[in-house]
């Protein structure tokens, strides 16, 4: 899930004078938010008391079931026409993603996100993350024993370990295991240690060039037609 | 061709040492060093914004010692390059007549002082180390066809008291079949252990090994040594020997001469640390018989 951090309130509150909005909507999400613990009901609660204290109007308020979806946030939108009507800006307490559905849901009012996206996250346990993904587009999970070195080595060395490693211990997080120690015990353990003359290439970074897109209707679309041709 | 690769050949003890380039433009402070320790090496390390802290390229500091008439070896780590700007140092130093590289990780810049940047690391050592072979044989790492091939002499770090060695002794095989044709070790503590790896290393993957001296000279460095550089502990009774002493930079000095001699017979050469006292190091080098 995307792990997001609470931003500054002193920040929104900036945010909301540039556009010297009285009246504020809120949103939220059902989903990764909600876990977070950065954009649920909670906190969009106390986000709204916050400003409530501050003098502002808070018209209305929102906890989407999946903020990031534009179609299921239109709709919910659109149950909250009035109060969006009335509001001057609205603060969104989801990942960037989320803030920029909203902002195309409801293009003529300001937006502005109420949290910083940070990563996305394993959940270890209620309340603490873990980044062990960076979505790389490439994965090399098959060849390091299920632990990424591109997320959890502090360098994101595929080869390795570094020259800084000592008894096991990563150079940078000290308190941590080495990522290239425990994919070498990992793999001796499974009996599939790596054989010679098997380092991992260079990372082909091309598969990963932003925006990102994935299309699956017009993919199939494609291949319907190109079957369909064949004929 | 590069004289450290002739010392090699000729199966010559070589020496190497260390200078740093400065902070700035000015020079002449690491060429003090470069006259000092030049006529009594075979080559010099020039480091490349060591420690994640900013310095002069090693490339432009290599160039000056080159000129100068003395022998460097260029470091490339990988910590602020992207593969074309590593590719393209690696052209540029053939260009300049430069042959011996030094192919590292880097350290993380979290520990420099720019903890603000981005530690780039497209490529790992072992990746770039195989890139530098590739532009020996004209091609570059796509295996386009270069003008003109390079003609370095490439080497690799190697850490043959740390544990689990298993895993060291992978690595440094990873290195050696990417390219790397001579190793410098970190500094040598525990003399019995670092020869018998070392012997491990030189035997099974047919590589030069340059053995790492560090100049200990006085319980402040140790201190620093233990704490701060990872991947390093002077043993007690070192450190008891030189903490305990009227004049620590006596015994040091002392204490690196009989590692240089007992290294003779162990390693193919040996690296001198000397953490600015260069003037040292022709002592060292005499006492141990090798100047
Ligand atoms: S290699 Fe690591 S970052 Fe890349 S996709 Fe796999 S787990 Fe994610
Ligand atoms: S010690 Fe291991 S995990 Fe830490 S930076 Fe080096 S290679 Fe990566």
């Amino acid at each position: 899930m995307i792990i997001t951090r609470p931003r500054d309130p002193a920040r929104i509150v900036e945010n909301l004078e540039t556009v010297g909005a009285r009246s504020v909507f809120i949103v939220g999400c059902q989903q990764c938010a909600t876990v977070a613990h950065t954009g649920g009901e909670v906190e969009v609660g106390e986000l709204a008391r916050f400003l409530t204290e501050r003098g502002y109007e808070v018209s209305g308020t929102e906890v989407s079931e999946v903020t990031c979806h534009l179609a299921h946030t239109r709709v919910e939108l659109r149950r909250h026409a009035e109060e969006l009507s009335t509001a001057d800006a609205v603060i969104v307490l989801t990942c960037g993603a989320g803030v920029q559905t909203v902002a195309d849901a409801a293009p003529e009012t300001p937006v502005f996100p109420g949290l910083d996206s940070a990563f996305l996250g394993n959940v270890i346990r209620n309340g603490v993350f873990e980044e062990r993904c960076q979505m790389c587009g490439q994965c090399v999970l098959d060849l390091t024993a299920g632990i990424c070195p591109v997320t959890t080595c502090p360098k994101g060395l595929l080869n390795g370990p570094c020259g800084g490693m000592w008894d096991g211990k990563c150079e940078v997080m000290t308190d941590r295991e080495c990522t290239h120690v425990r994919i070498h015990n990992r793999l001796k353990a499974q009996g599939r240690a790596r054989s010679q003359g098997s380092s991992i290439p260079a990372k082909d970074y091309s598969v990963k060039l932003k925006p990102g897109s994935v299309n699956l209707r017009a993919q199939r679309e494609r291949a319907r037609r190109k079957s369909g041709g064949d004929r | 061709m590069s004289r450290l690769r002739e010392a090699f050949e000729r199966g010559e003890f070589v020496i190497t040492g260390e200078v740093a380039p400065p902070h700035g433009t000015d020079v002449s402070k690491m060429m003090r060093s470069v006259e000092l320790l030049g006529p009594v090496t075979h080559a010099l390390n020039v480091t490349d914004n060591q420690g994640a802290t900013l310095h002069l390229s090693s490339l432009a500091a290599s160039k000056a010692i080159l000129d100068a008439g003395y022998e460097p070896i260029f470091q490339q780590t990988c910590r602020d390059r992207n593969r074309l700007a590593l590719q393209s140092d690696l052209l540029s130093a053939g260009t300049l007549g430069l042959e011996n590289v030094l192919i590292l990780t880097g350290d993380d810049p979290r520990g420099g002082d720019h903890p603000q940047a981005k530690g780039v690391f497209d490529l790992d050592s072992t990746q770039l180390i195989e890139v530098a072979a590739g532009l020996n044989r004209g091609k570059d790492m796509n295996g386009a066809a270069l003008e003109g091939a390079t003609n370095l002499h490439v080497g690799a770090a190697a850490f043959p008291e740390a544990e689990p060695w298993d895993i060291q002794f992978e690595r440094a095989r990873g290195k050696a079949e990417a390219g790397a044709v001579f190793f410098q070790t970190q500094a040598v503590m525990d003399i019995d252990l670092f020869s018998e790896r070392v012997a491990e290393l030189r035997s099974k993957l047919g590589v030069k090994v340059i053995a790492g001296i560090l100049l200990l000279k006085s319980g402040r460095v140790i201190d620093f040594i233990n704490e701060k550089l990872a991947g390093l502990m002077v043993p007690d009774e070192i450190a008891d020997r030189i903490r305990g002493a009227s004049d620590p930079m006596g015994v040091a000095i002392e204490l690196a001469t009989e590692q240089v001699r007992a290294l003779r017979d162990v390693a193919d050469g040996v690296h001198i640390m000397s953490l600015g006292s260069d003037s040292v190091v022709p002592q060292i080098l005499r006492g141990a018989g090798l100047d």
